[in-house]
């Protein structure tokens, strides 16, 4: 069945959109990748030290996937915008997955800071993917100054919680006219399956695949619930009822 | 003349261009941009470009993340 994810013009046949942080070493992150089935991955940018290169744009180049560069660690939509700028310049890519946080304790996204980021990125052509609270008001916001997707989290990053308000992320889905991604929080398959269940168009994950105990196979649960949640979405669930309802014929 | 690059205190000739700091911190070919005082500065730009006395450089490049 033909059913692309489609951003900014741009066609996914995977819904699976994975990170590349918390993977022991990059033999356990590509096995994990391709197991996936993902074709767009984030990276982080950071200072070049004396350990030299990580070796993970070569990995990414090599299995086809393409880079979608973060602004984690980011506190403020100044600092925000110039990591965004510098990944531009490094990754000869306009496409940027936005993060502000607000503290380390909870990695929330800053909305303040978010908003004004979002803006002046776009203003500065960039295709913006950000990371936002479960807010239907903030997500409306973000899609109309003109944010190419938006990424509510289910529930904070690398908890593996799940997601705490799925009404909010229905209510987000429901509404919004861009591609909805699930991004942070999501610990099992189950919750990703949930997830496109709830009508997302994507999920973002690296925590519950790069930290299982077997990532590989991790990996592959993820694709197999993305796939399914989707395809039950497409389906049309039947209606809960409070009573039972025989499937077989009566005596 | 005295300068920052990547949080570092480093003491620099005068005239050294941004081109000489990337490779003084040994970065790679590919992947790298850098920012002087808060900016960024175009790969074409890095042999004509002198750092600044008091001059803030950060070199980045990808790593594992997100």
């Amino acid at each position: 069945m033909d059913d692309p994810l489609i951003i900014a013009g741009r066609e996914f046949r995977s819904r699976l959109i994975t990170g590349t942080g918390g993977a022991a070493n990059l033999s356990v992150l590509e096995r994990a990748l391709v197991a996936s089935g993902t074709e767009l991955t984030t990276v982080a940018m950071r200072r070049v030290d004396s350990a030299g290169q990580t070796g993970v744009l070569e990995l990414l180049r090599r299995l086809g996937i393409e880079v979608l560069p973060n602004t984690a660690g980011c506190r403020t939509s100044a600092e925000a915008v110039l990591t965004a700028q510098l990944a531009r310049e490094a990754l000869e890519t306009n496409w940027v997955k936005l993060e502000v946080v607000h503290d380390e304790e909870t990695l929330l996204p800053d909305p303040v800071e978010l908003l004004d980021a979002a803006e002046r990125l776009v203003d500065d052509g960039f295709v913006v993917l950000p990371y936002t609270n479960d807010d239907p008001v903030l997500a409306r916001k973000l899609e109309d100054i003109g944010c190419a997707t938006v990424m509510p989290l289910g529930s904070p990053i690398g908890t593996g919680l799940g997601i705490r308000n799925p009404h909010n992320i229905e209510l987000i889905t429901s509404r919004a006219s861009v591609p909805v991604v699930l991004d942070a929080g999501i610990g099992t398959a189950s919750d990703a399956a949930l997830a496109m269940e709830l009508g997302c168009s994507a999920v973002l994950l690296a925590t519950a695949v790069t930290r299982a105990q077997d990532p590989e196979r991790m990996g592959a649960a993820m694709r197999c619930a993305v796939e399914g949640g989707r395809l039950a979405r497409l389906a049309g669930r039947i209606p809960q009822r409070f009573w039972a309802q025989a499937s077989s014929p009566g005596l | 003349m005295k300068v920052q690059v990547n949080g570092t205190a480093r003491d620099l000739a005068d005239g050294t261009s941004v081109a000489a700091v990337v490779s003084l911190v040994g970065a790679p070919d590919r992947g790298v941009a850098v920012a002087l005082d808060g900016a960024v500065v175009p790969k074409a730009l890095w042999d004509s470009t002198i750092v600044p006395d008091g001059g803030v450089v950060e070199v980045l490049t990808a790593v594992q993340g997100g």
